[in-house]
């Protein structure tokens, strides 16, 4: 099996994340999708840092881990902020700006 | 079977490549029964009308990534992934989800016109475009990581972190600070009344008036001591409030006068019965 099966795989992935972001409309699972896209983006980091027998695509995997944690944090929390002074979770109640 | 022994066997499964660079037959095997159960989860995420299904979904995928990892010579990626991602977000995302609501599910009114199919038109063309790419690329012959990894891959990463990414190890460390203080002010929550404390509710009682003290207790025969016989003030007549307000309203309270009638008089000194 060539390498290229796992980029196939990630490509699919962060695809998946994608359309979950343009489609759904629970912030949460929003959410979620950008979670996914990623973890694709790592999954390609760490098969590059495979075929090019380099360790740093290993390491910059690790920082993006470290990254999405701290941005789950402060997201998860605008979005129980938004929650607590809108009832709700769903992306199209947060329109106040529109005229 | 410990979480080392899973490393070690999928290491062992992952073995190491070919001198074409491609990969062994176990690793192969891992990789196709892994790799439609990832997609079948990320489409779960995409399709499931309800938030926690999709949770589920992203955890099976997170967690058949870690498997990947450790499978291509990355098993401290491995590890950080179930940690990281499948323990402390994917918890982090459930919480939330129980707070803000399991049943939150999506509404389907479209607000955007056409938004939808715009949408599956973009993710199958992105989908398409990455693939295509990837698929046509040529890629070098794989190195494999035998030789960076040749000090354990715990070791080669951290001679990277604490080396070449040093500074950007700082800055991610000042990120996560940052998103801990963030989170802090985020969630804290504005006090728009004064506080009620001890003191305000016993004002505020008193103020009201009513009895300060305890109800009396009900039932105090000592035939039927039941929550259903109310209890006698100083002159003998029964005390109403004594038996609890629920079985006053569903009527299941006994009356004084009936329950006095079935007790025996107390036994006196002379006919109580002498055990030797």
């Amino acid at each position: 099996m060539s390498l290229t099966n796992y980029l196939v795989l990630a490509s699919i992935l962060f695809a998946i994340g994608a359309t979950t972001v343009l489609l759904r409309r629970n912030a949460i699972v929003v959410f979620m999708g950008v979670e996914l896209m990623l973890n694709a983006a790592n999954l390609m980091l760490v098969t590059f840092a495979r075929i090019h027998g380099d360790l740093s695509g290993q390491v910059m995997a690790f920082f993006v881990m470290v990254v999405a944690a701290a941005e789950v944090v402060i997201g998860l929390a605008i979005i129980v902020q938004i929650f607590r002074t809108r009832r709700s979770a769903s992306v199209d109640d947060v329109n106040l700006l529109k005229s | 079977m410990t979480a080392s022994t899973v490393v070690t066997v999928l290491h062992g499964v992952a073995a190491a490549l070919t001198d074409a660079g491609r990969t062994s037959a176990g690793e192969a095997a891992l990789f196709w029964l892994l790799a439609p159960i990832m997609v079948i989860a990320a489409l779960g995420l995409l399709f499931a009308r309800k938030a926690v299904y999709a949770a589920v979904g992203v955890v099976a995928v997170m967690i058949s990534l870690a498997f990947l990892y450790v499978a291509q010579d990355a098993p401290f990626l491995g590890v950080v992934q179930v940690v990281v991602y499948t323990g402390a977000i994917m918890m982090l995302f459930l919480f939330v989800l129980m707070l803000v609501g399991v049943d939150a599910s999506d509404s389907l009114t479209e607000t955007l016109r056409g938004q939808r199919w715009i949408g599956i038109g973009f993710g199958i063309g992105l989908g398409a475009l990455l693939v295509s790419v990837v698929v046509r690329a040529t890629f070098p012959a794989a190195v494999g990581l035998e030789k960076a990894n040749a000090d354990s891959n715990p070791v080669g990463v951290a001679r990277l972190v604490f080396g070449d990414f040093i500074f950007a190890f700082e800055v991610v460390g000042v990120l996560l600070v940052t998103a801990a203080l963030g989170a802090l002010v985020l969630t804290h929550r504005q006090r728009l009344v004064r506080r009620i404390g001890q003191k305000e509710r016993a004002d505020a009682r008193v103020a009201a008036g009513g009895s300060l003290t305890p109800l009396p207790a009900p039932g105090v025969y000592a035939r039927s001591n039941a929550m259903d016989v109310p209890a006698l003030d100083p002159t003998g007549a029964p005390i109403e409030s004594s038996v609890s307000r629920v079985l006053r309203i569903r009527g299941q309270e006994r009356e004084f006068g009936v329950v006095a009638a079935q007790i025996e008089p107390p036994a006196t000194g002379s006919d109580r019965e002498v055990t030797p």
